[in-house]
């Protein structure tokens, strides 16, 4: 097999055998599920409801803040309890709404199946990805809706589906593609009618060899590619997976439309198949919830909303002492304060780690070994950064791409000086994000 | 949950590879050349060596304490320190030269600096250069023959190292006045005996410094620095690369293009210095260009050294040197960044 790649990255240990065997098992219903306004990149959706509201499963509950936002639907029926500030597994603290469940999920009377969308506009079609509140689910959450919306000056020649799943542990996507393979295509198809592109490529890692048969299998009658790509972090990264499939480079501070490509995650495609075909709103997700302390890890298809601890409940609970929860993989995620906060959109995982594994590491002065420069998918002087951001030269460190930096984690990965690099690069974005405001 | 979570910034997981990781097998990696030492010139050798590792750990700890840093002791860098300063001295030196040198390179080296990352030089060159300037006559006449063969590897008769014997042949071959026929000829015939030492040299059956004498065991534990991937290709590539053309260019006694590269390539520091010395992390450049101008700037000192210069051999001062404009290699070097447009 040809396995393309890009330059630099790292290779943590896979892991994905915890759960990569565990077909996706339907999450019970939660009794009552927290849906923060904020799930996306953009302004906070706006709440529709009042607490003490009746609410039914899929109905909207919030409306997009902005053009650069989504809706959000209630992901059970029930009752709104409260609108208030509630854990949130990225922000801290966030406004949410909490619904409380009446057990029946009752499902709202718009989310009708449509028997023929092959007659529908990119511009309905657009609209109902809009509608269904859907934001990119390989974990940035980006609004699906704004990145089908490229201007005129940019013609959009390639889609990218990215099946990659780089993170270690992390498995629902590799699930997806084998359970789920034929919907995923179909959204894929609805997506590309959308960008009026011709060109379909399908990036999967090679460590996914039934994935990669089984999407070979249905997209041939697509007429889609399938590309086997290099098992190496981050393979996944936008960037990183347009160079490896195309060749092309989007330029420093660009967006892949500048080279004519959008990318989109396999559960993103998923899930514009069911809003189109379904007419089903994204109220729930595939989830891998794994991590050594987990009793029994698996994948799990819950609803949005379901705090961790639930997901945790269900795979038996933890067998020894938790030392981190992580929203996301262990390279990007984010460890969350409390087991209460709620799956989201971007919610592609919940890793758990032991104190052992989590434990922190004192880091020591850069030895200028130069395994961050050869790890750095962007090309980028991670150890120089660092240094500078540790003496708050901002501006330089700007001057050395900082900015450019997508926070894959690699460069800390591999520092022998167990250095926090990406802790000092988001550090000195917020500062220097700080600067130009005031 | 009974116990509060960890936060902490992505990522959540690290390599194994740690500073301590990284010295320790570059110790590991110069046992060979430590036992070919052992090997070569009998106990004594391992005596300056222990004597170098333990003043260097015992300066380190010492300064530590005593500047109230946080000891490092046992990471491995103060050792290598220590192995690398002995493994630079003639096999004959007194004990006390091993232990005046790693002193100074720790101290002066090193510590004053801030350590382990701070140092612009290699400190065991540094320790090296100072023992070189302090007892010059020591350093560069202790020279003991192994205990299996010459002391050049070529003939019995001359008392030299093999960088000295050809030294002293081109000296008689440039100079224009005052040379009989017969050192002429004698000359000519050493510059043309040189491939009988090849074995020798290779093995490491010559005298010379401690650690540089065999080409053979530095290249096995470089070798597996290499696998490990703490030494890349570089700066060893470009190092003796640009030696041996120069070598060859101009080394010959019959004009341009008649050198011996091969000669140059197995006598004197340069196995030591371009595997373990120029490779050194904290005084090398980062980017992979720079790397690649340093080897090139460390071969074109050396070989200038050896071929015109008044010294034998160039490989420590040429690293020095090269040490200086690491900074400057690193900031003209910065890689391309994905999707950066240039010129």
């Amino acid at each position: 097999m040809k396995k393309r790649s890009f330059k630099g990255g790292a290779h943590p240990p896979a892991k994905k055998g915890l759960t990569a065997k565990s077909p996706i098992a339907a999450m019970p219903l939660p009794e009552e599920v927290i849906l923060p306004l904020s799930q996306h990149i953009g302004a906070p959706a706006k709440p529709l409801v009042k607490p003490k509201d009746r609410v039914k499963t899929g109905q909207k509950i919030a409306e997009a803040g902005g053009f650069v936002s989504v809706p959000l639907h209630s992901s059970i029926s029930g009752t709104v309890k409260e609108i208030g500030e509630f854990p949130h597994p990225t922000l801290g603290l966030s406004l949410a709404i909490k619904v409380e469940g009446d057990g029946g999920d009752e499902w709202d009377e718009e989310v009708k199946e449509r028997a023929n969308y092959s007659g529908l506009t990119p511009q309905e079609l657009r609209e109902i990805i809009k509608e269904a509140g859907i934001a990119g689910m390989g974990g940035a959450a980006f609004p699906t809706h704004v990145k089908l919306s490229p201007p005129q000056e940019k013609p959009i020649d390639t889609f990218i589906l990215n099946g990659a799943e780089c993170e270690p542990w992390f498995t629902a996507d590799q699930r997806l593609m084998l359970e789920n393979g034929e919907g995923i295509l179909e959204g894929m198809r609805l997506i590309m009618k959308v960008l009026g592109c011709q060109k379909g490529y399908i990036g999967i890692e090679t460590n996914k060899g039934e994935a990669i048969k089984n999407l070979q299998k249905l997209a041939s009658p697509y007429g889609y590619e399938v590309i086997p790509l290099k098992v190496k972090y981050p393979q996944g990264g936008e960037k990183q997976l347009i160079k490896a499939i195309t060749g092309r480079e989007v330029p420093l501070g660009g967006l892949p439309m500048d080279v004519g490509c959008v990318v989109h995650n396999v559960g993103t495609a998923y899930a514009v198949y069911e809003a189109v075909a379904k007419g089903k709103p994204l109220i729930e997700r595939v989830v891998t919830v794994t991590g050594n302390p987990v009793k029994n890890p698996q994948n799990l298809r819950t609803r949005l909303g379901t705090p961790f601890a639930k997901l945790l409940e269900e795979c038996g609970g933890t067998m020894a002492e938790v030392g981190k929860l992580i929203n996301g993989g262990p390279m990007m995620g984010i460890a969350v304060e409390t087991n209460g906060v709620p799956v989201i959109k971007g919610t592609s995982g919940v890793l758990v780690l032991s104190p052992k594994e989590a434990r922190y590491r004192k880091p020591r002065p850069c030895i200028y070994c130069g395994r961050c420069i050869d790890a750095c998918p962007m090309g980028l002087m991670p150890n120089v950064i660092g240094n500078l951001v540790e003496k708050e030269k901002f501006a330089e460190a700007k001057e050395y791409g900082v900015f450019d930096c997508i926070e894959c984690g690699s460069c800390s990965f591999v520092c022998p000086a167990k250095r926090n690099l990406v802790h000092l690069f988001k550090y000195a974005k917020a500062k220097l994000a700080q600067m130009r405001e005031s | 949950m009974d116990s509060p979570l960890i936060l902490s910034s992505s990522p959540h997981i690290r390599d194994d590879v740690s500073i301590s990781k990284i010295m320790w097998t570059v110790n590991i990696a110069l046992l060979p050349a430590l036992l070919g030492s052992l090997w070569f010139f009998g106990l004594r050798a391992l005596w300056l060596e222990v004597v170098g590792i333990l003043a260097a750990v015992g300066t380190e700890g010492l300064l530590q304490k005593l500047m109230k840093r946080p000891l490092t002791i046992y990471d491995g860098s103060a050792v290598i320190t220590g192995l690398l300063l002995s493994f630079n001295l003639p096999a004959g030196v007194p004990l006390w030269m091993p232990a005046v040198g790693s002193v100074i390179a720790i101290a002066i080296g090193k510590q004053v600096f801030g350590g382990l990352g701070f140092n612009p030089l290699n400190p065991a060159l540094l320790g090296r250069a100072f023992l070189m300037a302090s007892w010059p006559v020591h350093m560069t006449t202790d020279w003991i023959p192994t205990r299996y063969g010459t002391m050049n590897g070529i003939d019995t008769v001359t008392r030299a190292t093999p960088l000295k014997v050809y030294q002293l042949a081109r000296d008689y071959l440039s100079a224009h006045q005052g040379v009989s026929p017969e050192q002429l000829a004698q000359a000519k015939a050493t510059l043309a005996s040189l491939p009988h030492a090849y074995r020798n040299l290779f093995c490491g059956n010559v005298s010379g410094s401690l650690g540089e004498i065999s080409f053979f065991l530095l290249f096995v534990g470089a070798f597996l620095l290499f696998i490990k991937g703490y030494i890349g290709w570089r700066i060893p590539f470009s190092f003796i690369g640009t030696v041996a053309l120069g070598a060859w260019i101009f080394g010959g006694s019959q004009g341009l293009f008649t050198g011996d590269p091969l000669f140059h390539i197995l006598a004197g520091g340069l196995a030591l210095g371009a595997f373990f010395m120029a490779t050194d992390m904290v005084t090398s450049p980062v980017t992979p260009k720079g790397k690649l101008l340093f080897g090139f700037g460390c071969g074109l000192i050396t070989i200038l050294i050896r071929l015109v210069g008044g010294y034998p051999e160039g490989v420590s001062y040429s690293i020095l040197l090269m040490n200086l404009v690491v900074p400057l290699l690193d900031r003209y070097t910065k890689p391309r960044r994905l999707g950066e447009m240039r010129g």
